[in-house]
Order: C-alpha cells, then structure tokens, then sequence
C-alpha cells in the first residue's frame, strides 16, 4: 500500500458556438447525418480555412480563468494520421505554440486545498462520428470541425477523488464561463486520464496507461481507482507494466487493453500553411479578461463570508452558475438572521426537487420572494414544517402563492391554547394508560399524547404548544 | 542524401500508399533529390532573419461566428464510392 497514484487529465470540450471552428457549417446537434458539412469540413480540394473568432476568444477566456498565460503569439499545425473520422487525413491543431499555457485551478479534496497544474490549453477541431457494425463502419462527419479546446493537466492529480474534484470544479468553472454545454452525454465534454503508480520514496514517474471511454465523472473515478489497484497489484507481485491503452467498461468495471494494429502514432505535425498565425494584443486579452465573471471558488468564498454559510452549503449552492444567482437573490432579500433557515430549504427540498426534474432552481416556478414569504411563516410557526413541505409541493407545481396555498388548504398552524383544547381533551379521554404512565415518570408516554392530539389536528397543531398544554393538564 | 529502404517503407506507410519494387526505385531517387534541393537552404545566411511560421506577412484573419449554408446530402454524399441513406461508408475499423 505505499504506492502513490500519478494522474493527469485531459479534457476536450466542445466550445458554445453557432458554426464550426473553421467554416459556417451549424454546430447544432443531433440533426440528420451529413446535412452540415460543405467543402472545408469535408476537406474537398482547394477550399481555405477561416477561424472562428468567438471559439477563438472562448478559447481565451478559459485560459484566462485557469490562470494561464495567455500567447501573445500563436499559430495552428497540422496533425497527420489517418482514420475514416478525419476526412483531411489531418487535424488543425496546435503543436508547440498553444493560446494558453501554465496555468491552475485550485480545487479542494478531503477538506484539503489542491492546486492542480495546467500544462496548456489548446483549440483545435473535433472528428467525424463513427457508427461501428459488423462489417463496416458509418461516417458522419456533422461534427467534423466542431471547435474543441484541449486542457491538459501537469501529473500532479494523486487520487481517483481528486480527480474527480478537478473534473468537478472545471465543468462548474466552464459553464460560469458560458463556453460550453459541458454535456457528457452528447459528447460535448470528454475526459482521458494518464495514471501511474510509484513508491512514495520514488520521484521518477512509473510506467503510465491511458485510459479512454469514460462517459462520466464517476466512470472517470472508477476507471481511475481500478487501474491505480491492477498496477499496485502486477508491480507487488514482481511483474512489469507496458505502456498502453486501455478502454474503461462501464458494465463490467474493469479497463481492458485496446486493441490496435498500429505502431505508435507519428504525427508529423507541422505548421498549417492555410492558416495565418495570430497576435494576441495585450489590451484585447485585458477585455476578456474583465468579462469573466465571478467564478465558482470565489462565489463560495464569498457566500461563506457575506452569508456566514457552511463550506459544504456554499458549495452545492454555487456549482451550478444558474443556482448560485437563485440562491443569492433569496439570501439577499431574506430578512431573518441565521440564514440557514432558508439554505436549509435551497439545498434540500428545493434542490432535489430541481435534480429530478433536470431543470434548475429558476426553472421551478417558486420565485425567490414566494420561498422567502414560506420560510418566514415556518419561522412565525403560522405553519408547522410538516405542513410547509406540503405547501412548497403545490407551489412548485402550480406557481401560486405561499398563502393562498396556506389559505385554500386550511394549512394554517393552530397555536392559540382554546382551539387545541378539544383536541387535547379528546386524546387524555381516549389514552388513560399513557396518562397514568406519564404520571409515573414516563416521558414517552407525553410523546405519545402529542402525536395523539396531532392526528386529531390533521397534522394543523403546533406540537410544542401542544406539549406545554398537555404538561398543564396532566 | 541516400534515402534507405526502410525510411521509404515506413513514409509509404504513413502515406497509406503501396509502393512496387520498381516505384520504391523511381521515388527514392526523386526524394534524393528533393532533400537535396531543400538542402541548399542550410547554406544561406539567416543571421539577420527572423523565424516565421507563415509566408505571408498576416495575421489574425478572423470570421464572424456566424453559421450559413452547408452542402445539400445529395451533393456531400455524390462522390462518395460507398454509401448508405445519409452515411458514408468504409471497411470495418475497429476488431
């Protein structure tokens, strides 16, 4: 067990744009195969690539928000292999002069502070799809040209969890940034993972597998945890590991080596003559950056601060960009002290309810001053907790008020002493055991009793002054 | 510079192209040639030259993110050799 996991990762994403990376083609997805491809996508003879400028920009802006330095130089190159996917027979790309290099993002795993190294950011375009069959394949190069930032971590990731933290954190930052989807599931993010195992007392790096096909940042943490146990085991027992890669299986958890009949890869990259190189002015990356907005490790860091909220509340408040700007409006104009009586209702109810249905907070038709008005009759106990969650159901589904919801349902909590004492009556009348045993000494027995009168409230009755009463009575 | 037969094996390769024992023979030479031809290059001063990435003296020629039209399918898929409704199809890639 004194083996320590080396990890970096690479994520290629697909960048927020109407038209491709180098041509007008749509980037819209999931329409009919091979309707948008014209002669550049489709690498026809003599047609010119021309650069998008907003996924050139985005591509700016992401390396601005990983704390990179930004290229006041950059260029393309072309990357030359040959697979069906790649109608070119190369890919644009770039080799040695990357939009962004040496950057970090700071992550936090365990309760501990990370810092994680980004080696470069880089754009380049997305390949065609492949549908594979028995005994052939299908190409549809729709996604061909799709512009796609590369962002490739240093090996400094040192577990599965931390790993997962980085992936974690990045997405939050990229959709802050409004860059990208980051929809695993239509591809538009996709992650691959370098690991290796050295002894703790070892700085030299031990032989590294990569790891492909995992379509989530679970299957990313499983692929990863079960690779770092197979290498900790081939090495414990005296074997050797080559380098190689492998593919993850979601179904069976295991990774398996691919199988490929090449050698490796020669990609003879050299720079794309089509394409003119690029001078990134110093006045236009300062415009970019100020367009950043907060992002997420800030807005948590503030939330702690300005709201005295936990680390783990301000963090599922603020992963999502969309969440974090609800959340604040209901922080802000919530007039109570301890704010926690209104983060307690964003991040349960509110925000399971938002998960299941796939959709946002915003998208749940409570605005922020309905909830508030909810919480503030809770804490006035017009309405017990019980009856509140009741309440917030309709208002989710129906989009009306708190108190007319309250009002329509007979919802209001019964606090005043003559209105429970029926109640009260009628439950000493039916329990003349649990009378006696309270007598007795047994406080269960008064637990009873006030569960007793609230079924008879229909759940209306304020248990505490239920209690009180009871007590007085008996 | 003599091109050896595995250094023109492994280009052919690359290329994805097969070359017979008599084309092997015609495109070594040729590529001597060439090689050669480009290494005339080594012996021009650069001392007072910069280093560039592109022949034209340009840059930052961007576009508008804007998306037009594409080719109809008919005409993407006229050329072609094998296809199937709207795919392009090729031989089996992976085992």
């Amino acid at each position: 067990m004194n083996y320590q996991p080396v990890i970096g990762l690479e994520v290629h994403l697909h960048l927020k744009t109407k038209s491709k990376a180098f041509c007008g083609c749509s980037t819209e997805f999931g329409k009919e195969p091979n309707s948008q491809v014209c002669p550049v996508c489709l690498g026809f003879p003599g047609s010119l690539p021309v650069l998008n400028q907003t996924a050139f920009f985005y591509a700016v802006k992401t390396g601005l928000a990983l704390n990179c330095s930004i290229a006041e130089f950059t260029k393309f190159d072309r990357k030359n292999y040959y697979y069906p996917d790649l109608p070119k027979n190369y890919q644009i790309s770039q080799y040695d002069m990357p939009i962004a290099s040496e950057g970090f993002l700071d992550i936090e795993s365990e309760g501990k502070p990370k810092r994680v190294g980004i080696i470069r950011v880089h754009l380049e375009e997305d390949a065609g799809k492949l549908i594979h069959r028995d005994d052939s394949s299908c190409v549809d190069f729709n996604r061909a040209g799709i512009p796609l930032l590369e962002i490739v971590t240093k090996p400094e990731i040192n577990s599965p969890l931390e790993a997962y933290e980085y992936l974690t954190l990045l997405k939050s930052t990229l959709e802050y940034l409004d860059v990208s989807d980051c929809d695993m599931e239509k591809g538009s993010l996709r992650c691959d993972a370098n690991v290796s195992v050295r002894k703790k007392s070892e700085t030299t790096l031990g032989t590294k597998t990569e790891l492909k096909n995992m379509n989530s940042f679970k299957g990313v943490r499983d692929a990863l945890a079960y690779e770092i146990d197979r290498q900790i085991e081939v090495l414990g027992s005296g074997g050797k590991l080559i380098q190689e890669t492998r593919l993850w299986d979601p179904q069976k958890l295991k990774t398996h080596p691919m199988r490929s009949k090449e050698e490796a890869m020669d990609y003879r990259y050299f720079p794309e003559p089509d394409l003119p190189p690029f001078v990134i002015a110093k006045d236009k990356c300062a415009q970019i950056k100020r367009e950043i907005p907060e992002l997420p490790r800030q807005k948590v860091l503030r939330f702690m601060k300005e709201y005295n909220l936990s680390a783990y509340d301000a963090r599922v408040l603020a992963s999502s960009k969309s969440n974090a700007l609800y959340a604040e409006e209901c922080l802000v104009n919530y007039s109570g002290k301890d704010k926690k009586q209104i983060v307690n209702w964003l991040t349960g109810a509110l925000l399971s309810q938002a998960r299941s249905r796939n959709c946002p907070l915003s998208g749940l038709k409570v605005t922020p001053s309905d909830l508030i008005k909810l919480v503030g009759f809770v804490e006035k106990q017009q309405v017990s907790a019980l009856s509140a969650k009741t309440v917030l159901a309709q208002m989710i589904s129906t989009g009306r008020a708190p108190e007319e919801i309250i009002k329509e349902k007979n919802l209001s909590q019964i606090c005043d002493e003559s209105s429970l004492e029926a109640f009260i009556e009628e439950a000493i009348k039916e329990n003349p055991k649990s009378v006696k045993d309270y007598q007795q000494g047994k406080q269960n027995a008064l637990m009873f009793l006030v569960g007793q009168t609230m079924k008879k409230s229909k759940g209306k009755a304020n248990p505490k002054v239920v209690q009180e009463l009871l007590k007085r009575r008996i | 510079m003599q091109i050896k037969e595995d250094t023109l094996n492994y280009l052919a390769h690359l290329g994805r192209i097969e070359l017979e024992a008599q084309e092997s023979k015609i495109l070594s030479g040729q590529l001597k040639d060439i090689l050669d031809f480009i290494d005339q290059l080594k012996k021009v001063d650069i001392k007072d030259v910069s280093a560039t990435s592109h022949i034209l003296s340009i840059s930052n020629v961007l576009r508008d993110d804007l998306s037009g039209e594409s080719l109809t399918r008919e005409d993407a898929l006229k050329n072609a050799p094998v296809k199937e409704g709207n795919f392009f199809v090729v031989p089996k890639v992976i085992e």
